[in-house]
C-alpha cells in the first residue's frame, strides 16, 4: 500500500486530521491512566485482612446508662453467644478490621527515642486472634493467665507492668526489624517494653487513615475488655449459618441484657464491602467514563469518515475508473485511519505520561506500567478500524461510473 | 438577519440529522460529566456559614511536652480541656464555644419505639447564636445552665419529628442514658457542610440530632466520638479527660474585625507564654488563628477522589469538543458550494462567519439542554451512592446558569475554527468547480 499518495492527500485536510489525531491522542492518554486508576482500585478491595472473613459475624451493642458490674455482665454475655448453636468461637474485641474505628499508639524501639518509629494500631480481647481466625506463623499465642482487665491496666501501673508480651503482624515485624527473626524483640509504647512472643501472617487495621502501606502494622495485647469499654462481640461460625447466627446473637444479647441497644450486626462480607464501597463507585464510574470516551471518539471517525467518502466520491470514482479494485480503496481509507491513529497514539502515549506524573504528584499514585503503553496502542488501532469499516465500505461501494458524472 | 440565519441554521441541522445528533451528542456527554463533578465540588468546597464565616476562627495552641518537638511544626487539630476551659473563660471573643462530638441512647417515653444511639454535640452556650442556628421551637441553653451542668437538651428537627411528631416539644422530658434532660429547644433544619466545627467524624456528615452541655456530658460520662491525641506516653485515664495530657476538643472563637482577630492572636502567644512560665506548656509558643475557610482549606476536606473526577470530566469535555470542532469543520466544508454562492450573491465574509456562528450556537444550545438532562440524571447517580456527603449534590441555579452558559461558550469556542475556515471560500473558485 502506497502511504505517500495518503499523505498527500491529508496534507490538504490539515485541520481535520490534526483535529481526529489530537482527539485520539487525549483518548488514548485519559483512557490509559483511568484504567490505571481503575486497577489500582480493584487491588486495592483485594486487600487481605487475614481474618477468617467468610465465617465471621458482628454484632455491636451498647448497655445503657451506668454498666454496672460489666465483668460479669460480659462473661454471661460470652457463655449464651457460645451456646448458639452452629458457633465455633466468640469474643467480645475493642475494633475489628474494615470498620474504620481503631485504637492506635506510637510505638518505639528504644524508649530514648524523642519521636516514635511508627504508628500501629492495637487489639484487645480474650479469645480474639482465635475468633478472627489469623494464622500464627510464629511464636505462640497467649495463655488464658496472661490476660488482664483493661479497665485495671488504665488505672493501675503495677498491673500494666505485668502485661509483657505482644503478639504482632508478619508486617509489621519485617517493618521494625527488616530481615530479622522479631520473636523475642523488645518495643516501647511507653517506658517499659513488652517483647514480641508471637508473629500472625497478617491482621489488617480497622482504619487506614495513615494509607494503604501501613494497613498490616497491627499488634495484639492480652487485654481482657468487658462491655463497659468495648462494644463489638465478634462469632465465627460456617459461612452458611452466618445469618442465622447473627439473628440469634442479637436475640442472645438483648435477652442478656434488655436495656441494650444493637447498633450493628453484619456478616464480615458485608463489612468488607461497606469499607471498599467507595473505591466500587470511583472504579465503576472511571469504567463508565472510560467507555463514553471510547464511544466518542469512535463516533467522531465515523462521522469524520463518512464526510472524506463524500467529499472524494468523484476522485474514488476515477480511481476506480483507472482500475483501482475495491480492495484497494477500502485498504486507502483504513491505512489512512491506521496513519492517524498512530500519530495520535505516539502523541497520546507522551500525554499518558504526563498526565501519570501529575497524578503521582498530586494523589500520591505510582507510575504507570510500562505495558499500558502497547495494549492502550493495540485498543484505539482497533478502535479506529472498526469504526472507519464503514465508511471506508461505503468508499469501496462507489460505482466507476462517478468519474463520468458531474456531481 | 438573526432570525434568517438561525432557519438556515435549523434547516442545515436538519438536513443532515445523524451528524448533528452526533455532535449534539457529544456536547451533551461532555456537558453532563463536566457539570455532574463540578456541581458535587461546587457543593463541597462551598462556604458552610455564607455571611458568618470570615467571622469565624479556630484558635490553636501548642501544649505538648518536648518529646519529638520540631520547630516550625504545626500545632494539634484540637484542644484540650484545661486550654478550652481557660480560653472560654478569659472570653476575649466576642462569642466563644467549646465543643467535642458523641452517642448517647436516647429511650423515647413510647413504648413503641425503641432506645436507640442518636449522634450528639457537647458544647457550650454560644454555639447556637455564634453559628445562628435557626430554631424551630424554644432556643438554646444559657451561660448559666453551662455553670450547672444543667440536664437540658437541644433536639435536631428530624429527631423532633421522630419523637413527637414535629410538635413543640420545648419543656418536655427526655431520658438518655438513664437520665431526664429537659427539652429547651428545637432547631430548623440545618446541615452546614462541610461539617466545619468537628472535622473528624467525617468533613460531611449530617446534622447532630442531640446538643448538650458539654459540662453536663462530661460529669455524667456520656459516650464520645471522635480523635483524641495524647502524650507523654502513658495511656490516659478515661475518667479523668479533664486533666490528661490529651486534646480532644473543637474551641471556636467569634471576632467580627480583623483587627480583634489579631489582638486575640496577641492574646493567645500572651496564654502561651503564661503556661509556659506556668510549667503547664514545654514548646517555645506556637498559635494559629486560621479563619473558617482557612480552617477547611488547611484540612483538605474536599475529597481527592471528587477533584479527580472533576479533572477526568474536563478531560472529557476537550475530547468531546475536538470531536466536535472535527465534525462542524467537516460539516461546513462541505457546505462551501452553498457558502460559494451566498458570498456570490452578496454575502460579506462577516455575515456568512455569523450565519455558521448562530448554527454552531443552536448545536450548543440543543447540546446544554441535553447536557442538563444528563448532568441531572448524573446528580441522581451521585445521591445514589453511599458517600456521606452524596446527600448533598444537588444543582444551585448559579450551577444551572453556569451549565448553558459552559455548554454555549464551549461550541462557540468550538465553531470558531470551522467557521472562520468556511468563510474563507473564494466564491468564484466554488461555482466554478460545480
Amino acid at each position: 500500500m502506497d502511504i505517500l499518495p495518503i499523505l498527500s492527500t491529508l496534507r490538504r485536510h490539515k485541520i481535520t486530521a490534526l483535529l481526529l489525531v489530537l482527539e485520539i491522542a487525549l483518548t488514548c492518554a485519559i483512557v490509559c491512566n483511568a484504567v490505571f486508576l481503575i486497577s489500582q482500585r480493584l487491588d486495592r478491595m483485594k486487600m487481605q485482612s487475614g481474618v477468617a472473613e467468610h465465617e465471621l459475624v458482628e454484632v455491636q451493642a451498647f448497655g445503657i446508662g451506668k454498666p454496672g458490674d460489666a465483668k460479669a455482665h460480659t462473661q454471661e454475655d460470652l457463655l449464651a453467644l457460645r451456646q448458639i448453636p452452629g458457633v465455633k468461637s466468640v469474643a467480645l474485641v475493642n475494633e475489628v478490621p474494615f470498620t474504620n474505628s481503631s485504637w492506635n499508639s506510637g510505638i518505639k524501639l528504644d524508649p530514648k527515642q524523642t519521636q516514635a518509629t511508627l504508628n500501629a494500631t492495637m487489639y484487645y480481647g480474650e479469645n480474639a486472634l482465635e475468633t478472627f481466625g489469623t494464622q500464627l506463623i510464629a511464636g505462640r499465642l497467649f495463655n488464658s493467665d496472661e490476660f488482664v482487665d483493661f479497665d485495671a491496666i488504665q488505672r493501675d501501673e503495677a498491673v500494666r507492668r505485668k502485661v509483657t508480651g505482644v503478639i504482632i503482624t508478619r508486617g509489621l515485624g519485617e517493618k521494625l526489624w527488616p530481615g530479622q527473626d522479631p520473636l523475642g524483640k523488645p518495643i516501647y509504647l511507653a517506658d517499659q517494653p513488652v517483647r514480641v512472643i508471637g508473629v500472625v501472617a497478617g491482621l489488617i487495621r480497622p482504619s487506614l487513615f495513615n494509607g494503604d502501606a501501613t494497613a498490616q502494622w497491627s499488634m495484639v495485647f492480652p487485654f481482657r475488655v468487658d462491655t463497659g469499654n468495648a462494644s463489638r462481640f465478634v462469632l465465627r461460625t460456617a459461612p452458611a449459618d452466618r445469618d442465622r447466627v447473627l439473628a440469634a446473637a442479637a436475640a442472645e444479647l438483648r435477652r442478656t441484657d434488655p436495656h441494650r441497644v444493637i447498633l450493628d450486626k453484619k456478616t464480615f462480607d458485608d463489612i468488607r464491602a461497606d469499607f471498599f464501597q467507595d473505591d466500587r463507585a470511583m472504579a465503576g464510574l472511571l469504567l463508565g467514563v472510560c467507555i463514553a470516551l471510547l464511544v466518542v471518539t469512535a463516533l467522531g471517525i465515523v462521522g469524520l469518515g463518512s464526510f472524506w467518502v463524500a467529499q472524494r466520491r468523484r476522485t474514488i470514482g476515477v480511481r476506480r475508473a483507472l482500475g483501482a479494485t475495491r480492495g484497494s480503496i477500502l485498504r486507502y481509507f483504513q491505512t489512512e485511519n491506521f496513519l492517524l491513529a498512530t500519530i495520535g497514539i505516539a502523541l497520546g502515549m507522551v500525554l499518558a505520561y504526563g498526565i501519570n506524573l501529575f497524578l503521582m504528584l498530586h494523589y500520591e499514585l505510582p507510575r504507570l506500567p510500562a505495558y499500558y503503553f502497547p495494549v492502550g496502542a493495540i485498543a484505539l488501532w482497533l478502535i479506529g478500524q472498526m469504526a472507519v469499516l464503514g465508511p471506508a465500505m461505503r468508499a469501496a461501494a462507489v460505482p466507476p461510473v462517478v468519474a463520468t458524472r458531474s456531481v | 438577519m438573526f432570525g434568517y440565519y438561525l432557519d438556515l441554521a435549523l434547516r442545515s441541522l436538519r438536513r443532515n440529522k445523524a451528524l448533528t445528533a452526533l455532535m449534539v451528542l457529544a456536547i451533551a456527554l461532555g456537558i453532563g460529566a463536566c457539570m455532574t463533578t463540578l456541581t458535587v465540588l461546587h457543593v463541597l468546597s462551598g462556604d458552610p456559614l455564607p455571611g458568618r464565616s470570615a467571622q469565624l476562627y479556630y484558635p490553636q495552641l501548642d501544649p505538648r511536652d518536648m518529646d519529638g518537638y520540631q520547630p516550625g511544626e504545626d500545632p494539634p487539630a484540637q484542644v484540650s480541656w484545661t486550654d478550652g476551659m481557660n480560653l472560654l473563660r478569659a472570653g476575649r471573643a466576642h462569642r466563644q464555644a467549646l465543643m467535642t462530638g458523641g452517642a448517647v441512647p436516647v429511650q423515647p417515653a413510647q413504648s413503641a419505639i425503641e432506645p436507640f444511639f442518636e449522634d450528639a454535640r457537647y458544647t457550650t452556650a454560644d454555639f447556637f447564636p455564634m453559628f445562628g442556628v435557626p430554631m424551630l421551637y424554644g432556643r438554646g441553653w444559657g451561660p448559666a445552665d453551662d455553670q450547672a451542668h444543667a440536664r437540658v437538651a437541644v433536639l435536631s428537627r428530624k429527631l423532633n419529628q421522630k419523637l413527637f411528631e414535629g410538635r413543640d416539644s420545648t419543656g418536655q422530658t427526655l431520658r438518655m442514658n438513664d437520665v431526664a434532660f429537659r427539652i429547651v429547644g428545637v432547631m430548623d433544619d440545618w446541615r452546614p457542610s462541610p461539617h466545619f466545627y468537628d472535622l473528624n467524624n467525617g468533613s460531611y456528615s449530617g446534622q447532630e440530632g442531640v446538643y448538650l452541655p458539654l459540662g453536663t456530658a462530661f460529669e455524667l460520662k456520656l459516650g464520645r466520638n471522635g480523635s483524641t491525641d495524647c502524650w507523654g506516653g502513658k495511656p490516659s485515664d478515661p475518667d479523668h479527660m479533664d486533666t490528661a495530657p490529651c486534646v480532644w476538643l473543637q474551641f471556636w472563637a467569634q471576632l467580627d474585625t480583623p483587627a480583634k482577630a489579631a489582638a486575640y492572636k496577641q492574646f493567645l502567644v500572651h496564654y502561651s507564654q503564661e503556661q509556659k512560665a506556668l510549667g503547664r506548656f514545654q514548646r517555645p509558643p506556637n498559635v494559629r488563628l486560621p479563619d473558617l475557610m482557612g480552617w477547611l482549606d488547611y484540612n483538605k476536606v474536599v475529597p481527592g477522589d471528587v477533584r479527580l473526577q472533576a479533572w477526568l470530566a474536563l478531560g472529557f469535555l476537550l475530547v468531546c469538543l475536538v470531536n466536535t470542532v472535527g465534525l462542524m469543520l467537516a460539516k461546513f466544508l462541505r457546505r462551501s458550494g452553498e457558502l460559494g454562492v451566498r458570498r456570490a450573491l452578496g454575502a460579506s465574509r462577516r455575515e456568512v462567519f455569523v450565519q455558521l456562528l448562530v448554527e454552531s450556537g443552536v448545536i450548543g444550545l440543543a447540546g446544554g439542554c441535553a447536557g442538563l438532562l444528563l448532568a441531572l440524571l448524573g446528580l441522581w447517580l451521585v445521591r445514589k451512592q453511599p458517600s456521606d456527603y452524596a446527600a448533598l449534590a444537588h444543582l444551585d441555579p448559579a450551577m444551572l446558569l453556569a451549565t448553558f452558559l459552559l455548554a454555549v461558550g464551549a461550541t462557540l469556542l468550538a465553531g470558531l475554527l470551522p467557521a472562520w475556515r468556511a468563510c474563507q471560500v473564494t466564491p468564484a473558485l466554488q461555482l466554478k468547480s460545480n
